[in-house]
């Protein structure tokens, strides 16, 4: 370029223009510079806030994936067991019994001392006791080894989270509980296995025994009655805005209110189940179903509108080729637009169910935000869900719950993760070249 | 002027197969088609010709209805297949297009396997009672297309994966498979290594037999050697339309002249 001198290119025309470009060059090379920097710095800002946010639920939140659990060796007691009856017994008093082997100097049929020593253990303890005795009654007459949870306070001082150097009067535990903790961690029988609680079981009081169940198995059903609800009529709807409505101000006003629709805050699709499916139609507070129809309106314009968009991207050729054979207008659409749309339904309907799965105003509004002890059996049960036991947790005061609300966001978290990547498999799996 | 072979350029006394009378089409405000009139004969291979978007395409789409799918056409006047009228309410257009085949300009396979490109026709239409007979109707239609050496080892991988002259003779083939009585052909041979040309030109040839072919092409000598008429469009209108050897020969009008002696176009 720089070697052809004005007098070889012969027109003056073509050195002037060429001089234009070269200039012209670097204030649009300085121009592309500034706009990648841009980029990179705002990519790199969206980044490291994900990086915080992810860094710190897991610093919180790593602690509930473990649980204090002391081992005791139970005598089961015959004559405390009612063998008419086995689930009315004195487990707590087996419990304290075994207890007390290990503090030889407290008495421990009184029930005030003894108390200093068993409120290391969870309240959940006898329970864990009598279910093995319930699940196989010959365990009466034996002595069992049996590894029960700790409570919450006993937990937070092994995880280091309730801190010894604290002055007493400041500490959740006195100097007292401390030492008889220290006793049985001597003894070796404290030990933090995985806390499969968090999975298994559903809310309760003590964070040591609360877990994610009843809201996994609610989410579950929620979105189940979301998905057989919003697919169908989304991709109908869709598939008879784009393919067979006819376009006129009608069909406009109809498009312009579904995008609108994609736009309303979920509160306000929490206030109108409130007033049509619970007060109007009667439907059961806090039931799956509610919250799966409530999420459903919420999911149907995000479906209906990624459908579209969908459909919209199948080439015209494609139709033509299948009208030219003489195919009706339902035969191209369901034999060759709507396999070709389909990836792209897919990824819309899965990005609509993640939005749905996390989605938290609505399902208070209805109730789903309830105390509840027992995962749900069906649709209909009371129930809570993932983000609105996300939701309770935050608003508990036990200490338990701190890690426990982070770890439950982590929980969420992974399934969003989860369903994201389905959707991006899928999009790329299936992306086309025409 | 143009060298024309014998043989395939005898008129045959033929019937009438196709009637347009004052076809005006629009897009919009865009008057595309303007006031045209013609007759196109059975056994017969009709070629359209004229300079670039002077409305070959939009009348060729006419014959079947495909502009019906075009929001802003709008077809007026009046077309006859066999005396009736196409544009007729009590017509189907899907009944029409299974009459009336079509290959499109661009080649347009369906993103499916070679064998379900040209089954899909025939199945749609139940023209086969079972398998084998389907298998039957796909082979002979993709000889027919002239691509099926190439393609019969591997008929279960996909249509697009061809290229796009094997592409464009799969849509051939696809479009003869439904036994249509009028094939509509728009720059069938755009995409074409001359042999190909060659095939398909052999194959428009074979149709005329049965069928009434129109084909749109810019190639003059496409146009000499396989119709026996010849329509010259320009702007929209039918400036002239008679024998090929007449109008290749000793055009009336003089604008034929200037196009295709190369003068506009
Ligand atoms: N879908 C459409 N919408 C609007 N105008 C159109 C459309 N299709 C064609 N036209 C217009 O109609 C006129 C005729 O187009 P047509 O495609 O029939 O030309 P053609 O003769 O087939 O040209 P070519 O030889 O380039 O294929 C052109 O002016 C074009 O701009
Ligand atoms: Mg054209």
């Amino acid at each position: 370029m720089t070697d052809i001198t004005p007098e070889q290119t012969g027109s003056n025309r073509s050195r002037s223009s060429t001089e234009l470009v070269r200039q012209s060059l670097a204030r649009r090379n300085r121009k592309q510079k500034v706009l990648q920097g841009f980029g990179i710095a705002a990519i790199f800002f969206a980044l490291s806030m994900l990086v915080i946010l992810v860094g710190s639920l897991i610093s919180t939140g790593y602690p509930a994936f473990t649980q204090t659990h002391v081992e005791l060796e139970v005598f089961v007691d015959p004559e405390e067991v009612d063998t008419e009856n086995l689930s009315r017994g004195n487990y707590d008093d087996m419990i304290a019994a075994s207890l007390g082997a290990y503090f030889p100097d407290v008495d421990m049929s009184s029930r005030i001392a003894s108390r200093e020593v068993t409120q290391v253990l969870s309240s959940g303890a006898q329970l864990k006791l009598r279910d093995r005795v319930l699940a196989d009654p010959s365990l009466i007459g034996e002595t069992i080894t049996i590894k029960v949870p700790a409570s919450d306070n006993f937990d937070q001082l092994n995880k280091g989270l309730i801190k010894r150097d604290t002055p007493e009067e400041n500490r959740r535990l006195n100097d007292a509980a401390i030492a008889n903790f220290d006793t049985l961690d001597a003894a070796g029988v404290i030990s933090a296995p995985l806390n499969t609680t968090l999975i298994t079981s559903a809310d309760s009081r003590f964070p040591e025994l609360a877990g994610l169940k009843g809201a996994l198995v609610g989410s579950f059903w929620a979105l189940l009655v979301c998905f057989v609800i919003s697919f169908p009529l989304g991709i109908g709807a869709a598939i008879y805005l784009e393919e067979f409505a006819p376009k006129n101000r009608l069909s406009d006003i109809i498009e312009i209110n579904i995008n609108n629709l994609a736009a309303v805050p979920s509160v306000v699709f929490g206030l109108l189940a409130l007033a049509v499916f619970l007060n109007w139609f009667g439907m059961p507070r806090s039931a799956p179903i509610v919250g799966g129809l409530t999420l459903a309106l919420m999911t149907l314009p995000t479906i209906i509108i990624a459908t579209r968009a969908a459909l919209k991207a199948v080439p015209p050729s494609i139709r033509e080729a299948a009208l030219g054979v003489g195919a009706s207008k339902q035969q191209v659409v369901f034999h060759h637009v709507l396999p070709l749309a389909m990836p792209g339904i897919l990824t819309g309907t899965i990005i609509g169910m993640a939005q749905a799965l996390g989605e938290t105003a609505p399902l208070l509004l209805i109730g789903m935000n309830a105390f509840i002890t027992s995962a749900p059996s069906g649709p209909f049960d009371s129930a809570t869900a993932l983000p609105t036991q996300i939701f309770i947790w935050a608003d508990s005061p036990e200490r338990g719950f701190v890690s426990r609300t982070s770890a439950a966001i982590l929980v969420l978290l992974t399934f969003l993760i989860f369903m994201n990547a389905i959707a991006i498999y899928l999009r790329s799996r299936f992306e086309r070249k025409w | 002027m143009y060298d024309v072979p014998h043989g395939r350029n005898e008129v045959a006394v033929t019937d009438v197969k196709i009637t347009a009378r004052n076809v005006q089409v629009y897009y919009g405000d865009t008057h595309a088609i303007k006031d045209v009139n013609v007759e196109i004969e059975s056994n017969t291979v009709t070629a359209f010709i004229g300079p670039s978007g002077c409305g070959k395409s939009t009348f060729l789409r006419c014959i079947n209805r495909m502009n019906d799918t075009i929001d802003i056409c709008r077809v007026e006047g009046d077309i006859r297949i066999d005396g009736d009228d196409i544009y007729d309410k009590r017509v189907d257009p899907v009944q029409l297009r299974a009459k009336v085949g079509m290959v499109f300009q661009k080649p347009n396979p369906f993103p499916k396997s070679i064998y379900d490109n040209v089954a899909y026709g025939p199945k749609i239409h139940g023209m086969a009672r079972n398998k084998a007979e389907l298998d039957d109707i796909v082979e002979r239609a993709l000889r027919r297309g002239a691509i099926w050496d190439e393609v019969k080892d591997r008929l279960q991988s996909p249509g697009t994966g061809l290229s796009g002259g094997q592409q464009q003779r799969l849509c051939i083939a696809r479009a003869v498979a439904t036994e249509p009585e009028v094939l509509l052909m728009d720059e069938p041979c755009s995409a074409l290594d001359p042999i190909a040309t060659a095939q398909v030109e052999e194959l428009i040839d074979e149709l005329r037999q049965n069928y009434a072919v129109v084909i749109v092409t810019h190639s003059m000598q496409q146009a000499a050697r396989v119709s026996q008429k010849t329509a010259f469009f320009h702007l929209g209108n039918l400036v002239e339309y008679d024998d090929t050897t007449k109008i290749f020969t000793n055009p009336e009008d003089s604008r034929t002249e200037s196009y295709i002696t190369g003068r506009i176009g």
